[in-house]
Formats: C-alpha cells, sequence, structure tokens
C-alpha cells in the first residue's frame, strides 16, 4: 500500500519582507495524525509560516504541498480547518448562540443561496459535542468564558470535517486553570477523531507533554522531530535551538 | 377603526404599508444593529430627503415629472447615497465614520437647496419628513409591496452569508464567502427599505424603527434568530399602536411610532434589571 502523504510539506521555503529575511531553509513535514507544536518566540515567523501554508503569503523560494498537491493547484481548502487568536475580529456582545456560531463554519460548505438541514443541524452538535459544549447549545457565545469561546471557534473550524486544524496561539485569553483541560480537549480531537493538528505558540513549556512532534522556529526551522528526542536534548542544545536560555523543561519534570 | 379602514382606501394603503414596513425594517435592522451600522441607516434617510425634494420639485417645474411619485426619486438617491458611503468609507478607511457626516449634510444640504427651489415648505413635505396616516397612495403601497418582497426572498436565501458576515467579516472573507457582493446587496436593500419606510415614519425617524426595536429584542434575546422575531414584534407592535393614535389624535405618525418603540425599549430595560 502507498504511504499517505504528508498534509503538509514544507520544502526549503524562504520568504523576506523588503530586505529583512524572515524565514530561511524551512523544511517541515507533517503526518497524518500528527499532533504538532510549533513554537518560537514573537516576531520568530510564525505567523508568515502559518499565512503561506494558508496560501495567504507566496513564498519567495520553495514549496508547500498539502495532501500530496502542490499549493497552487490545491482545490480542497475546507480539509484545512483554521482558529485564528481568540477576539481578533469578532464582537463579544453580538446576540448569536454557539449552534449558531457553529453553523457559521458551514456557510462556504452548504454553498449561496442554500439552507442548512438536518444534516448540518446534526453535524453542529457533533461538532459541538466534540469540544464539549453540548450543554452550551443555546447559550449566547458573549456569556462566555473565553475558554468557552475557544472551544466553540475550535467547534466552528472542525464542524466542516477538515483533515487538520492549525490554531495559532488558541490559549490567548483562556485563564491558567482551564489550559490543562483545553489542551485535553485537543488530544481527544487528535486520537479519537484522528484529526492533524498544528499548534502555533510562543509558549513552549505548557505544551512539551502534549504533542507528539515539536518544531522551534526562529527564523530557521531549529529541530523537527518527536517529543521523546526533544526531551532528550540537554539545556545547552536547546538553548543552542532556541536562540537564548530557556527554562520550558521545568514543566516537564516533577519538583 | 376597523370600520374606518374598509370605508376609507387613504388608511388602507396607510395601515398596509405600516403593517409591512414594520416586519421589514427591523429585519434588516437587525444586521444594521449587529454591525455597528446604525448611523448608516440615518444619513441614507437624509439623502432621500433630497431625492424627494429633487422630486417635488422636478414635478412642480417639468409637467413630465408630475406623475412620476417622488418616492422613486427618494430610492435613487438612496442606492446612489448608499454606493457613495461605501466608497468614501473606502477613501477614509482610518476613519470609516466620517462618510456619515459627509452624507448626512450632503443629503439636507442637496434637499434644502431643492426645497427653496420648490418655494419652500408644504403640507406635501412635512409628510414626508415626519411621515403621515393620510398621504399614502396606492402607488407608495405598491412600491412597498414590491421592495419588501425582495427583501424578504434575499434575507431568506442570504441569510446564512448575511449572518457569518455580521457576525465574523474577518472569518467570512478568509472562508470564501463572496463577502463584497453580498454587502452591496445589502447596503443596496437597506437604502430601499429606508425610501419605503419614510413614508409612513417619516426621514427624520425611519432609523429609529431600524434601531430602536433591535436595541430592545438584544436585550433579552438568545441568539441571532430571537433577535429577529422580537425586533420584528416589537417593530410590528409600534406601528400599529403608533399608526392608531395618530390617526384618533390627529398626529403625525413618525412621532407616535417612535415614542411607541422608546417605551417597549424602557419596558424591556426596566423588566430585565428586574429580573437580575
Amino acid at each position: 500500500m502507498k504511504e499517505k502523504p504528508p498534509v503538509i510539506d514544507i520544502r526549503d521555503v524562504n520568504f523576506r519582507y523588503d530586505r529583512e529575511n524572515v524565514l530561511e531553509h524551512i523544511n517541515l513535514s507533517i503526518p497524518q495524525g500528527a499532533f504538532v507544536g510549533l513554537v518560537g518566540p514573537n516576531g520568530s515567523g510564525k505567523s508568515t509560516l502559518l499565512k503561506i501554508i494558508l496560501g495567504l503569503l507566496k513564498a519567495k523560494e520553495g514549496g508547500v504541498e498539502l495532501f500530496g498537491i502542490p499549493q497552487d493547484k490545491f482545490k480542497e481548502w475546507d480539509r484545512i480547518g483554521f482558529v485564528s487568536q481568540k477576539a481578533n475580529s469578532f464582537n463579544t456582545g453580538f446576540p448569536a448562540t454557539v449552534s449558531e456560531v457553529v453553523m457559521g463554519g458551514l456557510t462556504k460548505k452548504i454553498g449561496l443561496f442554500r439552507r442548512p438541514g438536518q444534516k448540518e443541524k446534526e453535524a453542529v452538535a457533533q461538532a459541538v459535542r466534540a469540544v464539549g459544549m453540548e450543554t452550551f447549545l443555546t447559550r449566547n457565545i458573549g456569556d462566555l468564558s473565553g475558554g468557552q469561546q475557544q472551544r466553540v471557534f475550535i467547534a466552528r473550524a472542525i464542524v466542516s470535517n477538515p483533515s487538520i486544524l492549525i490554531l495559532d496561539e488558541p490559549t490567548v485569553g483562556v485563564d491558567s486553570q482551564n489550559v490543562d483541560s483545553f489542551y485535553r480537549m485537543l488530544t481527544q480531537l487528535n486520537q479519537e477523531l484522528g484529526i492533524t493538528l498544528l499548534l502555533v505558540t510562543h509558549d513552549i513549556g505548557t505544551i512539551t507533554d502534549k504533542v507528539t512532534h515539536v518544531a522551534c522556529l526562529n527564523k530557521y526551522l531549529h529541530f523537527h522531530g518527536s517529543m521523546k528526542q526533544f526531551v532528550e536534548l540537554d539545556e545547552q542544545e536547546l538553548s543552542d535551538l532556541y536562540g537564548h536560555g530557556i527554562r520550558l523543561l521545568d514543566h516537564h519534570h516533577d519538583h | 377603526m376597523i370600520e374606518a379602514i374598509f370605508t376609507y382606501e387613504f388608511l388602507q394603503n396607510a395601515f398596509l404599508s405600516g403593517a409591512i414596513i414594520g416586519v421589514i425594517a427591523p429585519l434588516l435592522g437587525a444586521f444594521i444593529v449587529v454591525r455597528r451600522l446604525s448611523l448608516i441607516a440615518d444619513a441614507l434617510s437624509h439623502v432621500t430627503l433630497s431625492g424627494i425634494a429633487a422630486g417635488l420639485f422636478l414635478g412642480q417645474t417639468i409637467p413630465a415629472f408630475a406623475a412620476v411619485n417622488p418616492l422613486y426619486f427618494g430610492m435613487a438617491f438612496s442606492v446612489g447615497g448608499s454606493l457613495l458611503i461605501e466608497r468614501l468609507r473606502n477613501v477614509y478607511k482610518h476613519y470609516q465614520e466620517l462618510a456619515i457626516p459627509i452624507m448626512m449634510s450632503g443629503g439636507i444640504g442637496i434637499g434644502v437647496i431643492f426645497i427653496s427651489l420648490a418655494d419652500g415648505f408644504n403640507t406635501d413635505l412635512f409628510s414626508y419628513l415626519f411621515g403621515s396616516v393620510s398621504a399614502v397612495s396606492r402607488g407608495d403601497l405598491y412600491a412597498v409591496i414590491g421592495i419588501s418582497a425582495i427583501v424578504l426572498i434575499t434575507v431568506y436565501f442570504l441569510y446564512k452569508e448575511l449572518f457569518i458576515l455580521s457576525f465574523d467579516e474577518e472569518y467570512a472573507k478568509a472562508s470564501g464567502i463572496p463577502a463584497k457582493a453580498v454587502h452591496m446587496a445589502f447596503i443596496i436593500l437597506t437604502a430601499l427599505v429606508i425610501a419605503v419606510s419614510m413614508r409612513i415614519v417619516g426621514v427624520l425617524l425611519v432609523s429609529a424603527l431600524m434601531t430602536l426595536p433591535v436595541a430592545a429584542a438584544m436585550r433579552v434575546a438568545k441568539g441571532f434568530k430571537q433577535t429577529i422575531w422580537l425586533s420584528v414584534l416589537f417593530g410590528e407592535i409600534s406601528v400599529i399602536t403608533g399608526l392608531i393614535s395618530a390617526f384618533y389624535l390627529d398626529l403625525a405618525p413618525g412621532g407616535t411610532i417612535v415614542v411607541t418603540s422608546i417605551l417597549i425599549l424602557l419596558g424591556v430595560i426596566i423588566w430585565k434589571k428586574e429580573k437580575n
């Protein structure tokens, strides 16, 4: 049997704004079913790399393949779900229920001039259940906490049944006691629904024990391997990779 | 009252138009309010006034135009104004609200010039400013019915696009929905509804019928669909109560309709406060 192509395959991508190199020689391959953490300090080019993956920016050199198809020929964008940082575009006072918001994720799929039917309603109920928000279906989105709102937006992203979910700093605005259950939910999506996850964050400490692969970005992609290899790196190596002294593994050991 | 409605055609025109406008003005109003475009409705109503004034003036001076309902001039100006507002909002990207005072004063300015040219204020103009129970013609009623049919059909078939555009514009654009086209369709519909609603509530108060019922509904509704239904209910109560009291007390319906919707709004705010 032929092996499934990687969900995202980035080959030797370079990118610069004006004369400043933002990304250099990036190679990143995300296999199906992985839970990849893409970490890097602020200004390391994470957002730029995301925009390149999503086709919003064009790489100056190198190529991106999605599901084995070169990006410029790729048409099935609904296979890629995207959750941006919370509250950058939606207005919290908006009188919409959780189910109305999640149904919004099917707008494109249903198509112009058509109205949602029973099948779509079931898809919404299922997506809301997957993020553990089923008891909030008829609540207004503005009445929920930041973490609950972020779950609703994840439900909106997965309702159209994507193969991969890209999350950009999803825990910004989620209070610290809810961050753990938020990651448990992500792990469930990954393991039970088989959704490939690409999680972008500047906070490496919180994800070390959740992800299956980790990629460290700081203009260059410094490390891309399994979590096991990653935790075996000693502090000096990590410091070299990450660009400055970090104590990210504190989180991982009990003390 | 009921008897009078069956007897007098002008009352039929006013009540039927009012009942229909009581549905479509708050229906579009729900989208306008959540998109924070309430003031655009105001600007467009003033532009509509200049269209009406132009129509009245042309009707007086050129016999060929005398047969044309000034309402159609109002509609044309309103739609033109809505397209101009969009243009101005792009010109002043960081000060988008500037488009509103520009259009508002422009509308009134041009309106006043035509009014002066047409020999000043008369009762006809007064009815356009504040609405009227007696001045609604059969032709006006047909215009209301036609525009309302277009509005209802469009909102029915584009509901999910209009919703996602209102809720999260960036997401709508990113997910490949024809955001620009849907937005333009919506703005043009708004312009048309403002033009036809004006016959009942008047130029100066038409935006109130689009925003006050929604303001009340948002306090108590769960979700957007419920907001729409409650807005329509409150709008309808305001229009009918307003028209009946205007008829019996010989008042301009614009005033009675707006006062009724303010009373509903106050009632809802107080009820909500008591409940918590």
